[in-house]
């Protein structure tokens, strides 16, 4: 029981993490309808920077972790939007009505420039930091001698996912540009019509998607410890799994597809194989899409003769 | 159907617009890059992390991006505008299609002559090898993405079906290789059977995600199975294509081709052999296609693609209709497959990464889909390009020794599939030939022709 109690904090951090990643794919899925192939590697790009700054921070002496993190965390949603909007506009947005293969087989080739991109600036091998933020609580200890634990880091993960959520659903429900966001969603050229500004909302869409991501690559690397130009084509496939399993389009399914692809890959991981975690989670998404075609929370599609 | 065009397009005109665009994007340029170039980060050999800063590669980067920018400003001035339909004198309309007409025949013609022109040339008929499995492997995957409009992002798992079954019935039977690709073929069409089967309900980019984890779990299974695979490691020592068991090209063995033709010893001819092979595999390809897309299933494949509802109101069985076209795509990559284990003679989980299904995919997007010229023009384009950038040692020249080219090659790699899609987002070849047809046989534009929802 206690074993369990472990594996589901890990997994819900783990979960939170994909999330965070996930709600970039469905918001640019819902309004533009393509697949973001290289949201993985901003998100990789994010723990670049993040670890760029945080070394810069450290090296000019300042030794108080909140304030460097507080900084970390702006300049590296800020800079990763740059990379999510400078994407959009070379890459996407002269393909916006082209037919639908062009704009994917583009963002499959952004894809490869960023990992390459980061692979020839900041060198093969990983790098690795050291914890940052360290300690936490014991939550019960059984008689055999096991211990749940909570470590900071988890709580500042979870935290941090929470209160942008929050943000972000006050900014999608409340706001004129998540009104703006919506509407482009449901009709652009009926939007364009009642002078909503398309291509400024889509470009939006894409910065707030790399800034969301952004933060999962700096949660990643103080999670882990360590960052490397390849890892944005696995927490990708995975975060797009979640965003598909939840339901595509939809903002509240994906950070649900996030938290249960953690979980499954948690305890996949605890009670069978490490190995085969992967493909647990792959098999996972296939079955789901057997009987729901749609996902969790989607909208069937419904086609109109 | 296009949408209206939404985006008003600003024209910059005159020099003080132009400078400021420029100006505008170095400075994007410049936010971009200070971080990820100008700070070079690495981990020392005490795990402690070092840096030390590039403000000469940032500088340098900034001013060819603002370079850039006034370049392309003004190509695009002299242009004109995007967009506009640009008329195309009919003496150079007619030159065009008299060309396109005897494209095919001509790079027959020239495919089965490379062996003899570059009998001697080993890298030659190395690339060519290549390009030609990647061709059939090309034409394969048209079949479900071309003519079925079926999305398929995981193609590359039939292809390690395919080898995977040689390597492994080869090295533990002993069998030939002549039993084995029919074998390799039958499997791989068995797998594409069994994966279009969950995804018939699914279209679109549900059905473009679950082909890709269906390409992962192939490769990772590869790769954690280790009693049977030999996990990363691989399998080696595959034995080679007997030349239809009445020659072999061991010359350790009475029957090696030399000794029975008596002729010069020489590795050479197994290259040639090797190169015939994949042609004529590649040939069977496109005859079946051919032939397939004039066949009942064939034009169910395409109307399929056009409008899966009119389809169904018109009687055509959709789940036979996909399945057919998962299986038969999936036996072309099998068969693929079996040639690359044969010709490596060495397989390994490393060579079916999803950077291979996106190269087979952007090969046939960028051949128009659904031409089979186009398709190995593509090929050639792509895989050929690709291969000559490992050749960049001039570069090392200008850039100092210090510069490797190997590392660039996937960066340009990417930047051409970017800008190949800017440019020329239908493909290369932009017309299609309708085998249906009403009075008057008559090439359409492609983008007349629908890519299928899945």
């Amino acid at each position: 029981m206690d074993y369990f109690a472990q594996q589901l904090i890990n997994g819900l951090v783990l979960g939170s993490i994909y999330g965070l990643i996930a709600i970039g794919y469905t918001m640019v899925y819902g309004i533009v309808g393509m697949i973001n192939f290289a949201h993985g590697d901003v998100f990789m790009i994010g723990g670049f920077i993040a670890l760029i700054t945080f070394l810069l921070l450290v090296s000019t002496g300042l030794t108080a972790v909140p304030v460097i993190l507080l900084i970390v965390i702006l300049v590296s949603m800020a800079v990763t939007a740059l990379y999510g909007w400078t994407i959009e506009r070379i890459a996407y947005r002269p393909l916006r009505h082209s037919f639908r293969l062009a704009p994917m087989l583009s963002a499959i080739g952004m894809s490869f420039v960023l990992t390459n991109y980061s692979q020839v600036a900041q060198g093969a091998r990983v790098k690795p930091v050291p914890p940052v933020i360290t300690g936490g609580y014991t939550l019960h200890e059984s008689a055999d001698g096991f211990v749940i634990q909570l470590s900071n880091i988890q709580i500042v993960v979870v935290v941090t996912t929470i209160v942008l959520l929050a943000i972000f659903t006050w900014l999608v429900s409340r706001t004129r540009l998540g009104r703006d966001m919506r509407a482009c969603e449901q009709d652009q050229t009926m939007a364009a019509l009642l002078g909503v500004n398309v291509d400024r909302t889509i470009s939006m869409t894409f910065v707030i998607g790399a800034a969301l991501a952004a933060v999962a690559g700096l949660m990643y690397l103080l999670y882990y410890g360590l960052v490397d130009f390849f890892m944005g084509f696995v927490a990708g496939i995975k975060a797009f799994t979640a965003a598909v399993l939840g339901g595509i389009g939809s903002l509240p399914g994906a950070m649900l597809g996030g938290l249960a692809i953690g979980l499954i890959e948690t305890f996949w991981s605890a009670y069978f194989s490490v190995e085969y975690k992967d493909v647990a989670a792959f098999s996972i998404l296939i079955v789901v899409l057997i009987f729901m075609p749609t996902g969790l929370l989607g909208r069937p599609e419904v086609e109109k003769v | 159907m296009k949408a209206p065009s939404i985006n008003t397009a600003k024209t910059a005109s005159g020099i003080p617009a132009l400078l400021k665009t420029a100006c505008v994007n170095a400075l994007i340029a410049l936010v971009l890059f200070s971080l990820m170039v100008g700070v070079r980060t690495e981990a020392g050999s005490d795990g402690q992390l070092t840096y030390w800063t590039r403000f000469g590669e940032v500088a340098s980067l900034v001013a060819a991006v603002f370079g850039g920018s006034i370049v392309l400003e003004l190509l695009k001035q002299w242009i004109g505008p995007s967009g506009a339909e640009k008329l195309v004198p009919p003496a150079v309309r007619s030159g065009m299609s008299f060309v396109g007409s005897y494209l095919a025949p001509a790079l027959l013609i020239f495919t089965l002559l490379v062996p003899v022109i570059f009998y001697d040339q080993r890298y030659i008929l190395d690339l060519a090898i290549l390009v030609l499995t990647y061709v059939m492997l090309g034409w394969g995957l048209n079949v479900v993405v071309g003519l079925a409009g079926l999305l398929d992002l995981g193609y590359v798992a039939f292809y390690a079906v395919g080898a995977y079954s040689y390597a492994l019935l080869a090295t533990n039977f002993g069998w030939s290789f002549w039993i084995c690709l029919p074998l390799a073929g039958v499997l791989a069409a068995f797998w594409g059977v069994l994966l279009g089967f969950p995804v018939l309900r699914l279209r679109g980019d549900y059905l473009a995600i679950v082909t890709l984890a269906f390409g992962e779990i192939i490769r990772l299974v590869l790769i954690n199975w280790r009693e049977v695979t030999n996990g990363s490691a691989g399998i080696s020592g595959i034995p080679k294509v007997s030349f239809f068991g009445l020659m072999t090209f061991n010359v350790s063995d009475p029957n090696y081709i030399a000794k029975v033709l008596h002729i010069a010893t020489s590795s050479a001819y197994y290259k040639i052999f090797l190169y015939y092979l994949i042609l004529g595999l590649c040939l069977l390809t496109a005859f079946v296609t051919i032939r397939l897309r004039r066949l009942p299933v064939g034009r169910a494949w395409e109307a399929l693609r056009e409008d899966e509802i009119a389809c169904r109101s018109l009687g055509i069985n959709t789940t036979t209709t996909k399945l057919t076209a998962f299986a038969t795509g999936a036996m072309f990559g099998g068969f693929a497959g079996s040639f690359f284990a044969a010709r490596q003679g060495f397989v390994s989980p490393e060579s079916f990464v999803f950077l291979e299904s996106a190269i087979i995919l952007a090969i046939v997007v960028l051949g128009g889909m659904g031409s089979l010229v186009g398709i190995a023009v593509a090929a050639m384009v792509m895989i050929g390009g690709t291969e000559a950038l490992r050749e960049l040692d001039f570069l090392k020249q200008i850039f100092g020794p210090d510069f490797t080219p190997e590392l660039y090659r996937m960066l340009l790699f990417g930047m051409a599939m970017v800008i190949v899609m800017l440019w020329k987002p239908r493909g290369f070849v932009g017309s299609r030939e309708p085998t249906a047809f009403l009075k008057e046989r008559r090439a359409v534009s492609s983008s007349f022709t629908k890519e299928g929802h899945g």
